[in-house]
């Protein structure tokens, strides 16, 4: 019996628009800037595209918290190899942080978010630096313990606002700012971090993940390598934090909940792990998927599990990779 | 031996719970040699390249480089001073370009330091460093090999990479684990000429082997060690000779 083998080769498009030919011509230009203008584009779109859904247009906001958080893991665990199971604790932090700045110092709005942001994220990686120095599982299984300590805390010792929260934090002037903030931001940080894993820091970080040991050997301080990429994790994730507080005007230990780590961690799943974007367009599916399926009351769950499964198995690549592939190249049948 | 040793090893022991894996080791390395460390399967060769170059820390005994003491530095700050080593299961960064992987060496302090490779200067573009050094450790510049996946490289461009992920750094002293073995004898060949002009080059090479021939044709001065302790050193054919280094290798009852 003959056998078939699929063979996938390189379109002679996306070969040309490695080098210097990719402005040859607008075909090449297109081919190039085509996905990056449609992501762009229908993202800073989206809240013209709800304006008559004011309900979806919150979702939209959560939307796009979920998707840095999503970046925030998928830069961790794919190009530095540290598996960050504590989503939720970066956003508690970087809500309290605003909210101390906000509501306890009297910052205003624009400047409590960038103070937060940053002490955030100083925060986060000094909680986490006993287990950077550690490879394996600690890392991990301390970033799931710290959101459950802290929000354990907060409730024994009634300190910041205890089960209650902080409430009266200023809110955004009107609900286009409250949007393109997070949305620029989110565009921002997806093509520089895209950027920063392929400079030359980034590689570094990469072979961290690949091998510490020969890093070690080229004379590179791993663990403030790490220090290094936790902290701009960190930063991504605070600021998704420090700007719920300020949309919600409160904050509260729900801010470390558990869904802040699992659904990233599931959009990556989902989008393909190691494409960044990947992770944007994850959580871009599943976030308004767990609304829709509200109207199944607590039969919710069971959809969302069997989605993400059927995900998993018939596509556990990722559908980002699987779209890049279909882009990039074509298939065809050979004889083996 | 008027001048002072660029190494200076002193009294170095380590045990993995009850077994002693080294047992009072001292060896002096002059600037410029190739040093060979042989030994039979277990006796403690990579053990004491661990040692030294900080990756595993020893319970007696004191490292000197260059006069100043080593002992207990952290592995990346011994790489820094101008310590390398390759490690005997190849472990490139699989996920990254051959060239790639140097950028990790060059991105490092050492590397910055020094200016990093001839023309590369401390805003030279590491790409094309990178290749210069791939190409002197026998990567064919014009062909594929050095953008291919490191992981998709044959054994023999994999220890290659080894060598030059050290080179990278402009080290004074490159231990070699077992750089020959794994490798055909014509890779062999091609391997040798690259210790020669690294030797030649004034990097002082310790170089742990099992391959004794190929050893011997580089080798300035060898040592022998069994059970984790140092049997003999000196010449390398006063070495093979020595009755002490036939029994470890053939076992007593073989000579």
């Amino acid at each position: 019996m003959e056998q078939m083998r699929k063979e996938r080769i390189d379109r002679g498009l996306k070969v040309r628009t490695e080098g210097l030919y990719a402005i040859s011509s607008y075909r090449e230009i297109l081919y190039l800037m085509g996905p990056r203008l449609l992501l762009i584009v229908g993202v800073i779109a989206l809240p013209f595209i709800f304006e008559l859904a004011p309900y979806w247009k919150r979702v939209i906001n959560i939307m796009f918290v979920y998707a840095l958080l999503a970046l925030s893991f998928d830069f961790l665990a794919n190009y530095v190899g540290l598996v960050c199971l504590g989503g939720a604790f970066l956003t508690g932090v970087g809500g309290y942080f605003s909210a101390i700045y906000n509501v306890y110092l009297g910052f205003p709005i624009y400047l409590a978010i960038p103070c937060a942001t940053i002490t955030g994220a100083a925060f986060c990686t000094l909680c986490l630096l006993p287990c950077l120095p550690l490879r394996g599982v600690y890392f991990a299984i301390v970033t799931l313990m710290y959101p459950l300590l802290f929000t354990r805390i907060i409730e024994a010792l009634n300190i910041l606002g205890g089960t209650n929260g902080i409430t009266g934090l200023d809110g955004f002037p009107n609900q286009y700012v409250e949007h393109y903030i997070i949305i620029l931001l989110v565009i921002g940080f997806l093509f520089a971090m895209r950027r920063f894993v392929n400079q030359d820091i980034g590689l570094v970080l990469r072979g961290v993940k690949d091998n510490d040991q020969s890093v070690r050997a080229s004379g590179i301080d791993v663990t403030r390598m790490k220090v290094l990429a936790v902290f701009v994790a960190s930063l991504i994730g605070c600021f998704g934090g420090a700007y719920m507080a300020h949309l919600y005007m409160w904050t509260g230990i729900s801010l470390f909940a558990l869904d802040f780590s699992i659904i990233p961690i599931a959009s990556v799943v989902i989008g393909g792990g190691g494409t960044l974007i990947g992770a944007v367009i994850g959580s871009f599916i599943l976030v308004p998927l767990s609304e829709v399926l509200r109207a199944f009351g607590t039969f919710r769950i069971v959809i969302y599990c069997i989605i993400l499964t059927g995900f998993i198995v018939f596509k556990s690549e990722g559908l980002m990779i699987y779209m890049q592939r279909k882009y990039h190249q074509f298939e065809r049948w050979v004889k083996v | 031996m008027s001048e002072e040793p660029i190494l200076s090893v002193k009294g170095i022991s380590k045990s993995f719970g009850g077994l002693k894996a080294l047992m009072d080791v001292s060896f002096d390395v002059q600037g410029g040699e190739v040093f060979g460390i042989i030994g039979p399967n277990g006796s403690g060769k990579t053990t004491i390249i661990n040692c030294i170059t900080g990756f595993i820390s020893t319970q007696a005994g004191h490292v000197y480089f260059k006069g100043k003491e080593i002992t207990g530095w952290k592995p990346h700050k011994i790489a820094d001073a101008g310590i390398a080593r390759t490690f005997q299961i190849m472990r490139p960064y699989y996920s990254l370009p051959a060239y790639k992987n140097l950028i990790i060496p060059l991105w490092s302090p050492r590397a910055r330091k020094t200016g990093g490779w001839r023309g590369g200067g401390k805003h030279g573009d590491r790409d094309t460093v990178a290749v210069d050094i791939l190409e002197e450790i026998g990567f064919e510049r014009d062909s594929r090999v050095p953008y291919k996946l490191s992981s998709t490289l044959p054994t023999g461009y994999q220890k290659r990479l080894e060598l030059a992920r050290c080179m990278a750094l402009r080290p004074e002293i490159i231990f070699c684990d077992e750089v020959f073995s794994g490798l055909s004898m014509s890779e062999i060949a091609g391997m040798l000429p690259l210790i020669e002009k690294m030797r030649d080059e004034g990097i002082t090479l310790i170089m742990v082997e099992h391959r004794l021939r190929e050893l011997f044709r580089v080798a300035t001065r060898v040592m022998a060690l069994n059970f984790g302790e140092k049997i003999t050193e000196g010449e390398p054919s006063l070495v093979i000779e020595d009755k002490r280094v036939r029994e470890a290798y053939l076992g007593a009852e073989g000579v």
